[in-house]
């Protein structure tokens, strides 16, 4: 008397499975659609409010209008890189974390807690902490989430089976923790505070080159991803069934394992360890949609919580500290999740 | 038929994962101990041997009386730093096995509760609103806010209809933990004063904190170690799933709440004591499951043990590493205990 | 000993606004071997974990001596009403004796522990489920049937007076399916009531005192298996025609299930 059978039993043998498969697709389509929507949204926001209020009207005219234009600078410079960067930065996170939890089948699996963005986040700041600026904490933070990638790797030995990889991920990310302290603890306070700052996440320091990285990597590892969406499926179930229906359950997961970290890496290299967005993207996405994947839907909800969390940043709290994006992902991401998962137990149909 | 009892009573001594007899591995453990309390009290930049160490608790007059400098190191600042190393070890020790079992999840770590965020929010408001600068009251902000993290994170879970499952027990917590520590960076990144105060409260340290202080707390660690011990047989039987441990007579609702309530008292006074330790916890949880298998009666003990083993071998560790200075217990726990918890996770028999 | 009366009145359970089992009315005969058969997805499972106080029903209530089971102590419940779900799950690397003996746990207390009467409980567990050489391996390095005889022998240490059991054969061979149904018979002898759930027609005929047939959610027949169990309660039970025989021992159905192909 499985969750299963009850389902089936309700539908009707000759329509049930077309038609179920309709309405999966219709309310996977309403809901990318809804985050589309919600994204662009958004934009009209991120783009005309501000210090120099704009109308949509004349942000439109900001962007399509030659140089000169009112505005232009405000809207092309400043605003529409950091809206970008944003929303980049919050899908390739979305994507990691959801990846990286469907193929690991554990919810603990995401890039924040299995080490990625800690090595990211010793690296970086032990670079602070050296003098390093720019470019070189980029270089270290991608270095280091990179190397605390390939040391989860090494470290799981053959099979990489899902709840060993987590312990040694979370082992990772202890130890990264470890280094964090200690490079605080050592630097003056002065790198200790850029430090500090730079441990928020932030994407207030656009610029295009960065959103075309990022960017590119989200678009390359969906292009992937769209290509093994049937392996990747056949995951969801355990190995022993995965390798009956054909697929090949351990490689699958080390390349979806390695886009997952690549994916991470160059997030948060670009905008720092944004809180939360990579762990709750995935249950997010995966309850806005119901039945089936929800692969397509996390890197949406990851851009529109890191944009939405960028601007509530911004514009809504007060005093002179503007508080950078990650900030407000932790603090209002993490109640919402609650919400949610209490709301969802309270619906819960079948006994998990 | 069940009244033909016959000779089948010593067999579950048989069973242990471990192909030693159970009392050698149990001398083992406590040499070990013994061993690192005798490195704790004669090891640092003033070395002393074990011998004198001795002498210089029983017969000070031995020495030189009170005032000689080999008796005012060990007796001022080596015995309190041991006891408080000891008393911080085994309390993690056992809340990482109280916390493993009540979740069903071998990756969960008491810091996983929310407690250690919630203990550090507290210090910061600490500092950096109230302008407390005493060790004791930090280490009451800190019990105060580990028990409010813990009790948002029960209220989260008993609100949710369908009860408290351990999925959304560890969710629950990870999100508390990632909301609380937004607010902390969020309130840190106002007041580089009180940043530059807690990046070494983060690290973890032994030292610096009075025995006196240290025992004023000890009774809420002895009652949150008799609410774990008492849990003993309740956590045996959630190993067997909700349904046969409510066939079996457990409340577990009344079960989940109790355990919560030992973890978050002996990790949240852990913490207020040595600031938060991560990794002890989970590593005592491990070690001790590959020591004795999965009965609680014999888990606890012997994570307590493992537990201020670590603790105290870290400690004694970091003293030594880096002449002249010394590298804080939490940053040396968690550089040694990455490599401890990998290689127990990957010499299992059974693939996790 | 005459166990108690577990009964169902007028039961609706479900799993959130899904009902499964739809106001079901069940007096579980004391002292007898009380079978539950059905297709599946019909209730079986659902109702034994309503009957078990393990699912609160939706509407309707299940009663122990005519008391509300949600209103009894639970330790009470647990030493009256022993439960095997249908798969449960073992901790990593627990013995044998050690996972029996968790079925002690209702009749201990705070204060006084294991007892050697509790070894001896549990040794006559494992001996009556053949388990007994088994005692010192680990759980998790058994065969599928062997874990199942194990989990039949915690249920039976708990010494319940009345003993629910859902699919405890399902993985077991014959020689296993017929032992483990006669150590229930020989517990029902000594005035145990047991309820169980199993798949195979002929068997539960064999052994049931009283044979209940679900569809649906609901009971469409139940008493005795020579009169309960006919062709056509098998067909609307289970949409299969079928044939029955009777055992020329012991005068039981024996059913014969044709395929679409078979010629009538």
């Amino acid at each position: 008397m499985t969750a299963a059978a009850v389902q089936v039993g309700e539908v009707d043998r000759a329509t049930g499975l077309p038609e179920l498969r309709r309405s999966d697709r219709r309310r996977g389509l309403l809901v990318v659609a809804c985050l589309g929507v919600g994204l662009v949204g958004l934009a009209v926001v991120a783009l005309s409010v501000g210090a120099v209020a704009l109308s949509p009207g004349q942000v439109v005219e900001a962007l399509v209008g030659g140089p000169g234009t009112e505005g232009r600078f405000v809207v092309t410079g400043l605003r529409l890189p950091r809206f970008a960067l944003g929303a980049v930065v919050g899908a390739a996170l979305g994507l990691a974390g959801a990846l990286l939890q469907s193929v690991v089948r554990n919810p603990l699996a995401s890039p924040d807690i299995v080490g990625l963005t800690g090595g990211a986040s010793a690296a970086a700041v032990l670079a602070i902490s050296l003098g390093a600026t720019g470019r070189a904490v980029e270089g270290a933070a991608l270095v280091g989430a990179l190397g605390a990638a390939v040391a989860v790797f090494a470290l799981s030995g053959r099979g990489v089976t899902g709840t060993r990889f987590v312990v040694v991920g979370v082992a990772v990310a202890f130890l990264a923790q470890g280094f964090l302290g200690y490079a605080l603890t050592r630097a003056s306070l002065t790198q200790a505070e850029s430090a500090w700052f730079w441990l928020v996440g932030s994407v207030g320091t656009a610029a295009w080159a960065d959103v075309g990285r990022v960017g590119g990597t989200v678009l390359a590892a969906g292009a992937l991803l769209g290509l093994a969406h049937r392996p990747l499926g056949a995951l969801a179930l355990d190995d022993d069934t995965a390798r009956a229906v054909g697929a090949r359950p351990v490689g699958t997961r080390v390349g979806a394992i390695t886009l997952s970290s690549a994916l991470a890496a160059v997030a948060v290299a670009v905008a720092g360890p944004v809180a939360f967005v990579a762990f709750v993207s995935g249950p997010i996405a995966r309850r806005l949609r119901g039945r089936g994947p929800a692969l397509v839907t996390a890197p949406l909800v990851g851009a529109v919580v890191v944009v939405a969390a960028d601007l509530a940043a911004q514009h809504l709290v007060p005093g002179s500290l503007s508080p950078p994006a990650g900030l407000v992902t932790g603090a209002l991401g993490a109640p919402f999740l609650v919400w949610l998962l209490v709301r969802g137990e309270q619906k819960k149909e079948l006994p998990a | 038929m069940l009244t033909s009892g016959t000779s089948r009573a010593g067999a579950p001594e048989q069973a242990r994962p471990s192909g030693a007899h159970p009392a050698v591995g149990l001398v083992v453990l406590v040499a070990t101990l013994v061993l690192a309390v005798a490195l704790s009290l004669a090891v640092g930049a003033r070395g002393t041997s074990p011998l004198t160490a001795l002498t210089a608790l029983l017969d000070p007059a031995a020495l030189g009386g009170p005032t000689s400098p080999d008796v005012v190191v060990i007796r001022e600042l080596r015995v309190p730093r041991t006891v408080i190393g000891l008393l911080v070890g085994a309390s993690l020790g056992v809340a990482g096995v109280v916390m493993q079992g009540v979740t069903r999840n071998p990756v969960a770590d008491p810091g996983l509760l929310g407690v250690n965020a919630g203990a550090a929010f507290a210090v910061v408001l600490g500092l950096s609103l109230l302008g407390v600068t005493s060790v004791l009251g930090l280490a009451g902000l800190a019990l105060l806010g580990a028990l409010a993290a813990a009790g948002l994170i029960a209220a989260v879970a008993a609100s949710a209809r369908a009860g408290s499952s351990p999925a959304l027990l560890v969710v629950a917590g990870a999100a508390v933990t990632a909301g609380l520590t937004s607010l902390t960076t969020l309130v840190l990144l106002g007041d580089p004063a009180a940043l530059d105060r807690y990046r070494f409260w983060t690290v973890g340290s032994l030292t610096g904190r009075a025995l006196d202080d240290a025992l004023a707390l000890t009774p809420v660690l002895a009652v949150g170690a008799l609410v774990a011990v008492a849990l003993a047989r309740a956590l045996d039987a959630l190993a067997l799933g909700d349904d046969v441990a409510r066939g079996l007579g457990f409340r577990l609702p009344r079960t989940r709440a109790a355990a919560m309530a030992a973890v978050v008292l002996l990790c949240g006074t852990a913490t207020a004591m040595a600031g938060p330790l991560v990794f002890v916890g989970l590593v005592g949880a491990h070690g001790a499951r590959a020591l004795v298998g999965g009965a609680h009666a014999r888990l606890l003990p012997v994570a307590a043990m493992l537990g201020a083993t670590l603790v105290l071998l870290a400690d004694a560790l970091g003293r030594v590493v880096t002449p002249p200075g010394e590298l804080e217990v939490g940053i040396v726990v968690a550089a040694a205990g990455a490599p401890l918890l990998v290689g127990l996770v990957r010499s299992r028999r059974v693939a996790l | 000993m005459t166990s108690p009366l577990l009964a169902a009145e007028g039961v609706t359970l479900g799993y959130g606004q899904r009902a499964v089992v739809h106001d079901v009315d069940l007096a579980v005969r004391p002292g007898a071997l009380t079978v539950l058969v059905g297709a599946n997805a019909s209730g079986k499972s659902t109702l034994v974990r309503g009957l078990a106080r393990l699912l609160h029903p939706s509407s309707g209530r299940i009663t122990l001596d005519g008391t509300d089971l949600h209103r009894l102590p639970t330790r009470q419940v647990a030493r009256t009403l022993g439960i095997l779900p249908q798969h449960p799950v073992a901790p990593e690397g627990i013995a044998v004796a050690d996972l029996v003996a968790h079925g002690r746990y209702p009749h201990r207390s705070f204060f006084r522990g294991h007892r050697s009467d509790d070894d001896e409980v549990v040794a006559a567990a494992l001996e009556a489920t053949d388990t007994a050489e088994l005692a010192g391996r680990r759980v998790d390095e058994l065969s599928g049937g062997q874990r199942q005889r194990v989990w039949v022998a915690m249920a039976l240490a708990q010494q319940p007076q009345i003993l629910l059991l859902d699919e405890p054969t399902s993985a077991l061979d014959v020689a296993h399916q017929v032992e483990v149904l006669d150590v229930l018979r020989a517990e029902v002898r000594r005035g145990t009531t047991v309820v169980l759930v199993i798949h195979d027609l002929t068997l539960a005929a064999r052994y049931a005192d009283e044979l209940v047939v679900m569809a649906g959610g609901r009971v469409v027949a139940r008493g005795e298996p020579v009169v309960t169990l006919t062709e056509d309660v098998v067909h609307t039970a289970f949409g299969v025609r079928a044939r029955l025989l009777e055992d020329p021992d012991t005068g039981r159905p024996v059913v014969l299930p044709r395929s679409a192909g078979d010629r009538e």
